[in-house]
């Protein structure tokens, strides 16, 4: 939240000088903040706006004179561009005669700017939940604005809004420093004085302090470091004003509780880092940031309070784990029939079974071609079908234990951990474990073949069953997640060595219904599109040259675009693509016109010699592309039809297209119409873009 | 138990006071800043913003300053009294503040001095937290206070409630007695919280010596003896009465006189709807309703506790109308 806000209060303050002439060439802009403060200090301003001339267009020559006067609509331009009638002068444009005047404006101070401009800024910041505080006014912020401070160089500018008028004056901490007003003569000095108050506004300067004082703290033990969290730095980054760390420990006797448990609980539920040995195992202690810089006894009694507070959440906890262990995983399926899906789609114990049966089908795909020949993907597969099944069966039966309703974080996780204890295959406890995973584009795939399909199934069926209810993602609306689902899906398919298609996913998760599958499968389409262009980083245009190929095999696409890529750069390409977007128009204009032709027919009537040069060469390369496209040499195929460039640019030189001739035209149109169709199964190269 | 731990329980810790000290410090505080001091709200019920005294006096133009501890009934949360750190029933300390003054954090650290804290010798953050009670139609923004890592209060800018903006907007307060007295009398279970100390004797009755019983007792009730066929039943009976009272009050003549208006029960309907409240707490301690149908029962629920802010709102404009007219 804060970090959105310092941006967006940085551009909107740039984007306002440099909209209003008030900043030097090449100014700069700092930006602070802490819970309590936004700020940002400018570099490089204007004081006055440099006058200006102004083009204005007035009224028609026609209405502004009367017998030679000018008529009140010329006496009301003149007065608005600030000079004498008899001044104006007249032009010619597009619709007739016009007055016009070149008026001078005289350039505003900053403040005067600022004043008028700054508060509709501050108005202006977007937060995801603002509130109302003033009675009877309308005013929204995060939270009440208690004061502002506005300085240009050393004056005061009285900067308002929502009743509260800027000064030279702003506070530190609250604790370590007190309410005592501190005043700030320049903007040089802000950062500075407000350090001497207990209150660092650089938001890097903190960041840096919190891991040196993490680093520090973690020596203090043996063999220890602190477990990296970048997103957990930055949350107590934005914390706290005045940081400091302070190392605590915690009883030996939970160390035997999972990891995934502690560090939760220490993580999202207490901001605490964790340390680890050499060997990334856990030890019991923990750093907590404060946001005070506690002396004396302080130290004590703060670190003891969090040590307190741990102690009793891992007693929770494992009170939670023991309670979890009366009832095993394989008695707790039964339990699902009680936990609601989704209204219409059933108990999670339905969506167990449909999960299931799609593993099942899904799995199969992945066995025949296990043992399938050297060139059909998917060979140096392996898959344990009987774990897979397992771990499809309790996947969600952690959904009724204490832990997962307690820390609804860890949901498969703590399937998994618990399917270990119980002596469930060591397959299936990781499969389970893992398939939550993708949880953005991100986190990292399942890391077993069992996982891969049962995520995969576990969000086939979940889309399946919303797009059945006719519940898809509308616009931004995604209430149930479908997009992360299938992008959960393209992800893992792009990422592993599955042997899948897309199709044969939608057609699987939807029991074959023909309408409700093709529905699957061009949502699925549509995220492998965002997945090459927006995660792999394909041009707009080479992405959509390969998706019009309608592509289901997700790695066979991602070769495509990156073999499509690097062709591009070639002369020889460009120029065929250039010639394929002529083609294509060709063939869709005669199509328009009513022009009768099939591709490749009537060759015969082909007369002119680079004509039935392009024929026979398009024709021999064509078997070769064939063939490369097959085998996936995609970067071979392009080359081949690369080459086909001087025969196509001699035929474009040399022959008119739309002959008089009807049977000539239908054979030209004919050859057009078969090279497209050859060679656009890689990739439709008339939707590539062509600069220049 | 390791020895760091044994070490830091044996600092010295200073200002101790009892549960009901500490009661005691922050009722004469805020009284102090123009708080009346009202007495617990005697249906039962799951938080203390659901007292008429903050759910409904926030609505409307009228300013508010109370404070009051609220007894707050979590069926789902009673543990029989076994565990340490969790109740059936819990002490909110409820304050309400509207127009909330401009100073209002500051008059709550204060208050944590009140009642012996050394803010110097804590850590205290303001972490966000937005909360919600969708039931009541109800939602503010704020923050959970957080001290040495322990929740101890949630600091709330009440925005709209009963699905209606509040303008003024209040200001709400809410302290954990519980888990604030544990914290500073340094307790590892709730039970051994010293609620009173005899002057005389330096006898210490304890919070399990007052309400042990009664958590293993009702909680046994919620989760155990309850009878469920009944539970619904009472949930019917009350919602039907209260549905009646909505409905009674939206035919209410329009020229009816300031004392039919005034003397409209929209409380009788609202203590109705803090039963239906209550009883679905229960029936879901005891694990009678379903996921599909939890849904719908408080969507049932939300019709009665939104629909009386309405009525109170629209009583309220009708007295102030009725009493210009009269004056007129």
């Amino acid at each position: 939240m804060l970090p959105g806000a310092e941006a967006e209060l940085t551009k909107r303050v740039s984007d306002l000088l440099t909209r209003e002439r008030l900043v030097e060439e090449g100014f700069s802009v700092e930006s602070y903040s802490t819970p309590r403060r936004l700020a940002v200090w400018v570099k490089g301003v204007i004081a006055q706006q440099a006058d200006a001339e102004e083009e204005l267009v007035g009224p028609p020559v026609k209405a502004a004179y009367k017998d030679g006067k000018p008529t009140k609509a010329a006496e009301a331009f003149a007065e608005k561009a600030g000079i004498p009638v008899d001044q104006l002068r007249t032009i010619t444009n597009a619709k007739g005669e016009y007055l016009a005047a070149t008026a001078k404006r005289a350039g505003k101070s900053f403040s005067e700017v600022v004043l008028a401009e700054l508060p509709k800024e501050i108005a202006a910041i977007y937060w995801a939940k603002n509130m109302r505080w003033r009675p009877f006014l309308p005013e929204r912020f995060v939270r009440p604005i208690k004061w502002m401070l506005a300085l240009l160089d050393g004056a005061v500018l009285p900067v308002e809004w929502a009743g509260v008028t800027a000064s030279n004056v702003t506070y530190g901490h609250r604790v370590l420093f007190g309410y005592e007003p501190i005043t700030i003569a320049a903007p040089a000095e802000y950062a500075d004085k407000l350090y001497q108050a207990k209150v660092m506004v650089n938001v890097e300067h903190r960041r840096e302090r919190i891991r040196k004082d993490l680093d520090k703290a973690t020596r203090t033990v043996e063999g220890a470091r602190w477990r990296e969290d970048h997103p957990l730095v930055d949350k107590v980054t934005h914390l706290t004003e005045w940081p400091s760390v302070l190392l605590g420990k915690f009883e030996d006797e939970f160390l035997p509780l999972p990891e995934e448990v502690l560090v939760t609980v220490m993580r999202d539920h207490q901001n605490y880092f964790a340390l680890e040995n050499g060997e990334h195992k856990l030890q019991p202690y923990f750093l907590a940031v404060l946001n005070t810089e506690p002396a004396g006894e302080g130290v004590e009694i703060i670190r003891h309070g969090n040590e307190r507070v741990l102690r009793a959440r891992f007693n929770d906890a494992r009170f939670f784990y023991e309670f979890d262990q009366r009832v095993s995983l394989l008695e707790r399926v039964e339990l699902l029939k009680n936990v609601t899906f989704q209204k219409e789609l059933g108990s999670y114990y339905a969506k167990m079974e449909r999960t299931n049966a799609l593993v099942v089908t899904l799995g199969q795909f992945v066995r025949e071609r296990m043992y399938a020949s050297a060139s059909t993907r998917g060979q140096g597969v392996s898959l344990k079908l009987d774990a897979l099944t397992a771990a499809a069966t309790l996947a969600k039966a952690d959904l009724t234990t204490e832990l997962v309703k307690e820390f609804t974080e860890l949901q498969g996780i703590v399937g998994g951990l618990y399917a270990k204890a119980q002596g469930i295959d060591e397959a299936a406890a990781i499969a389970i474990y893992e398939h939550y995973q993708p949880a953005g584009m991100e986190d990292a795939i399942p890391s077993t073949v069992e996982g891969q399909l049962l995520s995969i199934a576990d969000k086939a069926d979940t889309i399946a069953g919303m797009f059945g209810l006719g519940m898809q993602p509308t616009g931004s609306k995604d209430p149930f997640g479908l997009r992360r689902a299938a992008n959960g899906i393209v992800k893992i398919l792009a990422e592993s060595d599955l042997p899948l298609t897309l199709g044969e996913i939608a057609g699987a998760a939807t029991n074959n219904n023909e309408a409700l599958c093709e529905s699957v499968k061009s949502f699925l389409s549509e995220r492998l599109e965002w997945y090459l262009r927006d995660v792999r980083g394909g041009a707009y245009d080479v992405v959509k040259a390969v998706m019009a190929t309608n592509p289901d095999d997700v790695r066979d696409a991602m070769k495509r675009v990156d073999a499509v890529s690097a062709a591009r750069t070639g002369a020889d390409f460009a120029a065929i693509a250039a010639a394929f977007k002529r083609m294509k128009n060709l063939v869709e204009q005669a199509k328009a016109k009513g022009e009768v032709f099939s591709p490749g027919s009537k060759h015969e009537f082909l007369t002119e010699p680079v004509e039935r040069a392009l024929a026979e060469e398009a024709g021999r390369r064509a078997a070769w592309v064939e063939g490369l496209r097959k085998d996936g040499d995609y970067t071979l195929a392009l080359a081949t039809i690369a080459e086909l460039r001087p025969f196509v640019d001699a035929f474009f030189d040399k022959v008119m297209v739309m002959a008089p001739e009807p049977q000539l035209r239908a054979a030209r149109l004919g050859l057009l119409l078969r090279i497209l169709l050859d060679y656009s199964k890689v990739a439709d190269f008339s939707e590539i873009v062509i600069a220049g | 138990m390791s020895a760091v731990a044994e070490t830091a329980a044996s600092t010295p810790r200073r200002s101790v006071m009892t549960f009901q000290e500490t009661l005691f410090a922050l009722q004469r505080f805020w009284a102090e800043q123009g708080c009346v001091l009202q007495q617990p709200y005697d249906t039962e019920m799951g938080a203390g913003t659901m007292s008429p005294d903050t759910f409904l006096r926030v609505l409307g133009p009228t300013p508010v300053r109370i404070a009051y501890a609220q007894p707050s009934r979590r069926p789902a949360d009673g543990r029989y009294g076994d565990n340490p750190n969790r109740l059936y029933k819990h002490t909110q300390f409820q304050v309400i503040l509207k127009p909330p003054p401009a100073n209002i954090q500051e008059l709550y650290l204060k208050s944590l001095e009140a009642i012996g804290i050394v803010l110097a010798e804590h850590d205290i953050k303001f972490e966000e937290d937005n909360w919600e009670w969708p039931v009541g139609g109800a939602w503010g923004v704020g923050w959970q206070v957080m001290m040495d890592g322990q929740e101890i209060t949630q600091f709330t800018y009440f925005q709209q409630c009963g699905g209606m903006d509040l303008d003024p907007i209040s200001g709400e307060i809410t302290y954990g007695m519980e888990r604030l007295t544990q914290f500073l009398q340094d307790k590892e279970s709730i039970y051994d919280i010293e609620w009173a100390k005899e002057p005389d004797t330096g006898k210490i009755t304890t919070y399990g010596d007052i309400r042990l019983y009664e958590e293993q007792q009702l909680s046994a009730f919620a989760f155990d003896h309850a009878d469920v066929a009944k539970l619904w039943l009472h949930l019917e009976n009350y919602e039907a009465e209260c549905l009646g009272l909505l409905e009674a009050f939206k035919v209410l003549s329009e020229d009816a006189d300031e004392v039919t208006v005034k003397r409209f029960p929209v409380l009788g309907a609202y203590e109705l709807a803090l039963k239906c409240s209550q009883l679905f707490n229960l029936l879901d301690a005891r694990g009678a309703i379903s996921v599909t149908e939890r849904v719908g029962v408080m969507a049932r629920i939300r019709t009665l506790i939104v629909g009386v802010a309405k009525i109170y709102a629209e009583q309220v404009e009708r007295l102030a109308a009725l009493k210009e007219k009269a004056g007129a």
